[in-house]
């Protein structure tokens, strides 16, 4: 049980440090100055968010590993964050599509976990829900101002949304872990979570004179850490201090 | 012992710690010191971070183990608590007149009230002109616990300490 709520945290605290680093990637390139700070800032939050499931990870495991070890010292198949958080920042539209599909889900997910048995987990979800809530007015309040916006920001947030629509399918089809995880009470079922997620986004796409996609989204495998090319080119600058100089800390 | 009187010497050497974001304010007026407790010369004190990845907590829990050390305390741990979530109800009243007077304008209402966390509560007061015709430039602002504002009246911009 120890090592599945080992994997279990893990997999969690992925999905904040890779959306975490793709944000950072921002710094100094968003297209005006308060967007480069908000992205920072989202990225802020979830690298700390990241910080408080690997600490706990890393009590838990109890084989002295810190939480530096678990966020710089894996290999990509060992990392087990969505296909959706590990994709490229593209344009601005295209951050703002992935970055509202997750927070859409992050936010269900968050509200779910404050009331796992796990009371460690309870208190990290609880103290991130609040920041999270941010994120998503944030995403949705851009999300309608791109699509409602000119024909140039509309034609970019509709391709934005097309094309990260399929990793979507992730949030929701339960592997082993997480099955298990939500029958101890521990984890979140999230398949329950399905209905009220597109219910939810379909309100935000209207309101943006965004079109649906009109197939059901499909592609999983970064749970399994089947990932994209994108993660090890990804890990390899993100992982490039603690490989140079082990063991370095701030 | 648990040393809950604030009015323990203790919480005066506590009370000279600063927050490295707010120099104005102290960690006693964010609300952000939980709980101390004392053993003789051993005392441990338990904070909490206002968001998580707030990088002054660090700082924070450096100084105050170096305010008490300068006291004689020999044995000092500081613990790092999550539960319960730090919120802006715990700011204290001195510590908002202290924000508006540094130009930071003071969380209005309180968490319990919805709107407030979405940042549609639009009676933020202008720190400088003390207008109420202001508007919200970024949820986003200099730190994580700030969003930027901006007042129509005098036309400056200014920080507003976020509803958390």
């Amino acid at each position: 049980m120890k090592e599945r709520l080992f994997d279990y945290i893990l997999q969690l605290g992925d999905n904040s440090l890779i959306l975490g680093h793709r944000l950072s990637e921002w710094c100094g390139h968003g297209p005006i100055l308060e967007v480069d700070m908000a992205l920072t800032n989202i990225s802020l939050d979830l690298i700390g968010q990241t910080r408080n499931y690997f600490q706990y990870a890393a009590k838990i495991e109890d084989k002295g590993r810190t939480e530096d070890d678990l966020a710089f010292l894996r290999t990509d198949r060992q990392y087990r964050n969505y296909l959706l958080v590990e994709q490229p920042n593209g344009d601005f539209a295209a951050t703002i599509a992935r970055q509202f599909y997750f927070d859409s889900f992050h936010l269900l997910f968050l509200q779910e976990l404050v009331k796992s048995k796990d009371e460690q987990l309870a208190a990290i979800a609880a103290k991130s829900v609040k920041e999270v809530s941010y994120h998503l007015r944030f995403s949705s309040d851009w999300l309608i101002r791109l699509g409602d916006g000119t024909e140039e920001s509309r034609t970019k947030m509709q391709e934005g949304v097309d094309d990260l629509w399929n990793f979507t399918a992730e949030f929701f089809l339960m592997n082993d872990l997480e099955k298990e995880m939500a029958a101890a009470g521990i984890g979140v079922d999230v398949q329950a979570l399905e209905e009220s997620y597109y219910a939810q986004i379909q309100e935000v796409f209207e309101a943006a004179k965004i079109q649906m996609p009109d197939y059901k989204p499909g592609q999983i495998g970064g749970k399994d850490g089947m990932h994209s090319e994108h993660l090890g080119h990804l890990l390899a600058e993100m992982q490039y201090m603690q490989r140079a100089y082990p063991g370095m800390e701030w | 012992m648990k040393v809950a009187d604030t009015k323990n010497p203790v919480w005066e050497i506590i009370a000279r710690v600063p927050d490295p974001e707010v120099p104005v304010l102290t960690v006693l007026d964010l609300g952000i010191v939980r709980h101390v407790e004392l053993e003789g010369k051993e005392i441990r004190v338990t904070i909490t971070p206002t968001y998580t990845g707030c990088p002054a907590m660090d700082m924070i829990g450096a100084n105050i183990r170096k305010e008490l050390k300068k006291e004689g305390f020999e044995k000092i741990e500081v613990k790092l608590s999550l539960t319960p979530a730090w919120t802006t109800d715990w700011l204290s009243e001195e510590g908002k007149k202290k924000l508006k007077e540094y130009g930071i304008a003071p969380p209005v209402g309180a968490t319990t009230d919805k709107r407030v966390l979405i940042g549609e509560f639009s009676e933020v007061t202008c720190p400088r002109c003390e207008s109420e015709n202001t508007h919200m430039i970024s949820q986003f602002g200099s730190t994580a616990c700030k969003a930027l504002y901006q007042c129509k009246d005098c036309m400056e911009p200014f920080d507003y300490f976020k509803c958390h």
